[in-house]
Formats: C-alpha cells, structure tokens, sequence
C-alpha cells in the first residue's frame, strides 16, 4: 500500500481532506474505489469513534403491539433497541469470545454445575442507582418463572437456585452445563431494578442510551446515558433513534434520502442495485440461521430413513443458493451448525445426486407422492425455493406435490404439527443450544421428532465436558447423526444483509445476529 | 326549519346507533370465528404447551363469548376500550395518537381533494366534450385506476430519492413543529389525493351535467348569463346532493382505507395499528378499531343524508 494513501486517509480521517478529493487522489494513484472506501473507514477506526449527532436506523420488525419488557422480546425493533438500553450479564463479541458486562468475572466448579458471577462495581442504572447482585439475581429469576413468559425461559428451566450474597451470584444448575455463560448472553436477559419485578416495561436499564420515546410499532429514541461504565467504547451519537420500516422498498428509499443511516435486512434480489447508490454501503455476513424443510421423523412415510435420504439428495442446494438467496448466504449440509458457532467441524457436502436418490427412493418401498406445506412466512422466497424442490426431486423420479399455506397461523397450525414443511430456524449461540432447542427428544420445539436416546445421551455428555477437543468430535459425531439420520433438510444459511448510509462508521461484522448483533446504534458513530 | 325534517334527521341518527350496534354484535362475531386464539398468536413460534395455558388463564380467554361481548359493551360505553392484550396498554391512549395522526392526514388530504376535485369538475363541464374536459378526465381516471402502492412508490422514487424535497418516510411524532409534520405529509397527502380525485370529480360532472340539461338551464342561458355563472348559480346548487354523497364517501376512505398508502410512507395511522393487532390476534384492539371505523363510516353517511335532505328544496319545504 503506498504510504501517500494513508497519509491521505489519515487526513480524511482527522478532518483536513474531503472524503471526494481522497477518492479523486486514490483513483489517480491507479486504486480501485471499494478498496479506497475500505482504507478510509480503517483509517476512521484508527481515528477513533467520533462523539455527537443523531444515528437513525431504519428496521422491520416492529409491531404496534410491542414492548418493553425484555422477557416479551421477540422480534428485531425490540431487539435492536434493547440493546441500545439495556445491559447484559455477558455477551458474545464479535470474534465469538464471551465478553464480560455486569459479571466482571465468571467460574464454575469443575463439574460445571455450580457457577459463580461477580459483579462489576460501578454500573449504574438510568435511575441513579447502582446495578447489585440483588438486581442479577432478581433478573434471573423472573426470567426463570415458570409463569414467565420470558423467550429465555427454555434454558432458564435448567437452574436449579439462584442466590446473591455481597457481590456474587451462585447459580446451581439442575445438570452440569458447561455453556452457562454463553446461556446468560441471550438478549432477554437484560439486568433491570428487582430484575424488573416491579414494573416489567419501564425500559430502565444499565445500557449505553436511556429511554426516551417509546412509540411501538412506530419509533423508539434514546438519548446518551451519561454515566454508562464504558462510555469508550459504546453510545458515541447523542441520540439514537429506531424508526419501524416494515416495508421493504420503503427501508431503502429512507436511506437513499438520507432520513435513516442504517437498514436492516436488505432483499437479496434488490442488493446489487442498492451498492451502486453512493454513500451506501452493504454490510453482509454469515450468520447462523437457515432455511430449511422439516421431516417427521415419527410419522409416515418420513419414518423410513431411505425415503428421509432420497429427499435430502434429491435436492439442489447450489441451484437453490443461487436462485433464492443470489448467493447471499452458504450450503447446507442437513445439520444446523455451520462456521459461526465454537467447536464446529467440517463434514464432507452433501450434494444434489438424482441417481443416489432413485436408489434410497426405491428402496423405502413408497410410492405416490410426498405432500410438502410451504408459504411466503416460511422463509423469504419460501414457496419458490419449494418449487426448485419439487423440480429437482422430479427429476429423481420423486413426486412432490405443493401445499401453499396461508402466512397467517402458519407457526400455529402447519411448523410442529405438519409432517413435512418449509421453516426456518434463527440458530443459536452455542451448537448445545440449538441441539437442546430443536433435537433432544424432550424439547417443544423438536419439529424433526427426532427421538434418539442415543442422540440424547451425547448431547448431555457434550454440555458437561469442560475439554474441548473431546468436545468438539462429541459435537462433530452429532452432527453426523442428524445429517444422515435426521428429518432436517437444510439446503443454506442464509446470511445477514444489512445496509448503512454516508457518514457511517465503526461497522465491525458480527456473526451472531444482524446490526452488528443489534449494536450497531450503539457502537457506529457519524463521521464529523 | 319545519318539525317534519328534524323528524327525518332524529330517524337517521337513531337508525345510524341502531347500524353501529348491529355491526358491534357482528365485529365480536367476528373475531370469535378467527382460526386460533390470541396466546397462540402472541407467543407465535415459541409456543410451548405450558406458556400457552399460563397465558390464556391470564387473559381470561376462559370465559364464555356473550359474557364476554356484554362486558365489552359496557366498556365501550363507559369509554373503556379495555387493554390490549399483547402490549398491555390502554387501548383507549394509544388509538387516540393514531386516531389523530389518521384524522390529521385524512383532513390534509380532503383540503386539497375536495376542492380540486369540485373545480376540476366544473372547468369539465364548462368545456365538456372538449380537450380540457379529456385531459382532466383522462389524467384523474389514470391516477385512480394505477394501484395506490403504484402511486406511492413513484412519489418516493421521484420526490424523495431523486430529488430530495421530500423525506420518503412519513414518520410523525407528538410535539413535531407543524412545519415539518406537513412536510412529512405531502407525500402521503398527495398520494391519497390522487386516489380519490377522480371519483369525486367524475360525480360533479355527471350530476351537474344531468341538471344542464334540464329547462331551467336553458332558460337561464337563454337569459344571457355567462356559461359559468349558469353552472355555479343553477346547476351546482341543484346537483350538490349527490356530490356530497360521493365527497362523504371518500372521506371515510380516506380514514378507514388508507392502509396501504400507510405502509408504504410508514404513517402510523389506525390501519397499520389495526393490522399489527389483526395478526397478533388481539381482540379488544381489533374490536375497538372496527367499531371506530364502523361509526366513521355510518356517521359521514349520516351527514351526507342529512346534507342532502337540507339540500333538497322539495324535502326542505314539504307540500
């Protein structure tokens, strides 16, 4: 890199050069502009985070029937906004290492069923007072409330008592869990006063913006909470503000005009003609979630596994990526974990194999056709990515015939219930997590029906294994079982694509979720 | 004014509460047959057997449907619309912002539609058959036959994105300075005046072509009076009834039909607040904007019956 170029960005970046002469002078050096876009926000990283303004993010996600109350959290206006004024126990950073918040530090006895949190002095809540042992315990506990009706609640079950004495919480957990504190970054475990006993919604929390309009369904502001713990490195606008976009073509025309700075889930078919818009920026990375057909593994004709086999080689994955999601996302490979979680192996693809599926498809002895349910809610371009389906699996001799349900009921009446359908799956932070979730025998949401003592037994002698590299084959030979036994045909992760304005910066790409995890209102700033 | 009229008019407003009643019974019907209930709904995919249950205890869903209808009732009456189930608020403050927002852009909107659509109508007739009346029918009955989504997003592309007058998203707040709340506006406003222009302006020119052609007419331009004081003196005053007919129909359109061009300029009027809760299934809400709805419906038509019967010389003055 020429030394002229950074002393050049180095002065955009302190002010002195104009982001259009730096581009001109990048381009009369023979350099291409994305690669002079990406020096110049680097040399804005460099610069440091840039105090004041107002940063606006336009989502979907929101509905009028939204609130407060971080146990009720579900959707991503909700999500991202919470972020901005709550503050967690732990959280996941960027690179997938656990960070710590409010627990300054966190142990465990060596079985890993005792677990201790110490609490970080001086984190204050927006209503002066200091955020106590008392405040995480009570959060943990509400959250934890069978009569809750805390989205946590699921992995809350598994703790047995939770104690506060002087700074530490003790937690101890019904079985050894070697995940906890991963557990305890979900993002309904915002710390609130009584662990919000008192008053659920009142949006009073640790974080880096206190609340100051609530609208839901509408928009959300907060302003610069003056005394957050590390003012450093979180809230560097003044103010925020999330405006509810719900309609696509309206999200990217707010930030075409100006009125937001950032978008959240750009439509795949629609990306390449947003980069070319000046000043926009395409911010899009792998996640973990996927888009999937589900198979009762329990019930006819889905309880022959050679049928289970030929559906999953019967379909065409690189054909699909490309079609559906115009390459925004990755392959399948019929197990829900990919690269974004700790401990993930790689396993040989699987791949579109018409001939291979005729024989597995003889084999299981059906015959007549395989009825799929499908919809638009199911996953976006849900009922075109069926079609490529049925098309693929044709030419394999295999007979799908199309359901198209109606979006609305669509999670009561057909996912978990249905045989076979089209779903999706949002994924979670640690491979444990989503295995508990979605494929033990016991859990609500096993919409595979997948019941395997066997499968059971590695997933809770995974969760208590504190040695990684036994860990990770446990994992790995797990993975093995769903994809070759399993009722999961997963065709692609999809990716997270999210947009941001001019002027936007501090943009780090965060695996987890979209917007940066949900922080990137808290953690951008707005070039001077 | 003479007792036989005001009869006509206490019958109407007596039929219009009689209507309303009718339709609450029908609304709570109504969302009784919907598929699945609201638990379900509000938990979504996360439903778990347990959280379900838990759920509907806490919201009475337990209780049988006419107990249930006449406690509404009473509410209703008392101006308790009850709280909402998913969020908990009181319904009765968070429609009010919403009623405002939409009463405030439909209002925007009428100020320039009416008006425009009545002269529109009038120059129509004074060069009827002519190239002016083609161009003005042809350019109102494009802009209401292209979809209003249609409409909108072209106002977006050009307006917001292209040029930069006007911001794309019409997001408007309490305590916004009135300045910019109309400029957030104008493009929705615009939108649904397009939408509504040619159904009005069309009704003004059958109606007073209809009266032009009657001999009162033809004695007044016999006279010698200028065609546009012909129209304005005898034609207009004679055809206003079905005017304010169609005038009052479209108001209501512009108040309870304007969910889409909500959508698109993110407005946050009743129909997006009624949508959110039609989907999570939250009764009261939905049952509280209907019959919001309903009454603005029956009684704009209450008052273009009205108008037309104040309007009507042979109903004013009675043999």
């Amino acid at each position: 890199m020429s030394n002229e170029l950074e002393f050049l960005s180095r002065r955009v970046a302190s002010g002195k050069l104009s982001r259009r002469d730096f581009l001109g002078r990048a381009a009369a050096l023979g350099i291409a502009a994305p690669f002079a876009n990406s020096l110049l926000s680097s040399a804005a990283r460099a610069a440091g985070p840039v105090k004041g303004g107002t940063l606006k993010a336009g989502l979907v996600g929101g509905e009028s029937t939204n609130s407060l109350d971080p146990a009720l959290m579900m959707t991503q206006v909700p999500f991202a906004f919470g972020k901005c004024w709550g503050e967690m126990i732990v959280e996941l950073s960027p690179e997938g290492k656990l960070e710590n918040r409010i627990a300054e530090e966190i142990g465990s006895s060596k079985d890993a069923k005792v677990w201790t949190l110490k609490i970080r002095d001086g984190v204050e809540f927006h209503n002066g007072k200091t955020v106590t042992a008392d405040d995480v315990a009570a959060t943990l506990e509400r959250h934890s409330d069978e009569k809750s009706k805390s989205g946590a609640l699921g992995y809350m079950k598994g703790i047995e008592t939770i104690k506060a004495s002087g700074k530490e919480v003790v937690l101890t957990l019904k079985e050894a869990n070697a995940d906890l504190p991963y557990l305890l970054s979900d993002y309904h475990l915002i710390v609130q006063p009584n662990g919000g006993k008192d008053k659920p919604d009142a949006g009073i929390g640790a974080g880096p913006y206190k609340v100051v309009t609530n609208e839901p369904g509408v928009r959300h502001g907060g302003e610069r909470f003056a005394n957050y713990w590390q003012g450093d490195k979180m809230g560097h606008a003044d103010q925020i503000e999330v405006i509810v976009i719900n309609d696509a073509t309206a999200r990217t025309a707010a930030l075409q005009g100006g009125q937001v700075n950032m978008i959240n889930r750009v439509e795949p078919k629609i990306v390449d003609l947003i980069k070319r818009v000046p000043g926009v920026t395409i911010r899009n990375h792998a996640g973990p979630g996927h888009y999937v057909f589900i198979m009762h593994c329990n019930t006819a004709p889905f309880d022959n596994n050679d049928l289970r086999m030929a559906l999953k080689l019967a379909i065409d994955r690189e054909e699909m990526l490309t079609k559906v999601l115009r390459g925004y996302g990755s392959l399948g490979n019929d197990f829900p974990i990919n690269a974004s979680y700790p401990l993930f192996t790689e396993i040989e693809q699987r791949k579109y194999d018409p001939d291979k599926a005729k024989f597995h498809y003889k084999k299981s002895g059906h015959d007549g056709t395989v009825l799929l349910r499908t919809s638009d809610v199911a996953f976006p371009g849900a009922v075109d990515a069926s079609q490529l389906f049925q098309q693929s699996a044709a030419k394999a001799g295999i007979k799908i015939e199309l359901k198209r349900e109606p979006g609305d009921g669509y999670w009561n009446e057909v996912w978990n219930k249905q045989p076979f359908c089209a779903s999706y799956w949002g994924g979670r932070s640690t491979q444990d997590q989503m295995y508990s979730t979605a494929y033990l025998s016991t859990a609500d949401w096993n919409d595979t029906r997948f019941m395997r003592p066997d499968f059971d037994k590695m997933v809770l002698a995974a969760r208590a294994e504190l040695d990684e590299t036994k860990r990770k084959q446990m994992y790995h030979d797990m993975a093995v079982l769903v994809r070759d036994e399993g009722g999961l045909i997963l065709p692609m992760f999809n990716q997270f694509i999210d947009a941001t304005g001019a002027k936007v910066d501090g943009w780090v790409d965060d695996p987890h979720q979209e917007l940066m995890n949900g922080y990137a209102l808290a953690k951008c700033w707005l070039q001077a | 004014m003479s007792s036989p009229i005001l009869r006509l008019i206490a019958q109407r407003i007596a039929l219009g509460i009689l209507l309303l009643l009718a339709i609450s019974v029908l609304i709570f019907a109504g969302t009784q047959i919907l598929p699945g209930d609201v638990a379900q709904a509000i938990l979504g995919q996360s439903a778990t057997p347990e959280s379900l249950a838990n759920l509907r205890e806490q919201l009475g869903l337990n209780e049988p449907a006419y107990l249930r209808y006449f406690h509404w009732l009473g509410g209703v009456l008392t101006g308790d619309l009850g709280t909402a189930m998913s969020s908990g608020q009181d319904i009765a403050t968070s429609i009010k912002g919403r009623l405002w927002n939409t009463l405030f852009l439909a209002f925007w909107a009428a100020i320039v539609a009416v008006p425009l659509a009545i002269i529109l109508g009038l120059i129509a007739v004074r060069y009827r058959n002519g190239w002016v009346d083609k161009l003005i029918s042809g350019l109102a009955l494009a802009s209401t036959s292209f979809p209003e989504f249609f409409i909108g997003y072209l106002l977006v592309y050009f307006f917001a994105v292209k040029w930069q007058i006007f911001p794309a998203i019409s997001t408007v707040y309490d305590g916004m300075p009135f300045g910019e709340r109309m400029q957030a506006i104008a493009l929705p406003a615009t939108a649904l005046t397009l939408v509504v222009l040619a159904h009005m302006m069309r009704m003004t020119r059958a109606a007073i072509l209809n009266v032009m052609q009657s001999a009162y007419v033809e004695t007044a331009e016999l006279k010698g009076l200028s065609a546009f004081a012909v129209i304005r003196k005898h034609a207009f005053p004679n055809a206003i009834a079905p005017i304010i007919n169609v005038v009052m129909l479209n108001l209501a359109y512009l108040i309870v039909g304007v969910v889409v061009v909500e959508v698109i300029f993110v407005y946050p009027g009743m129909g997006q607040y009624l949508v959110d809760h039609v989907t999570k299934r939250d009764v009261p809400v939905v049952q509280a904007v209907g019959l919001i709805f309903a009454a603005v419906y029956i009684s704009l038509n209450i008052i273009a019956d009205i108008a037309a019967i104040v309007a009507n010389p042979r109903l004013r003055h009675p043999k």
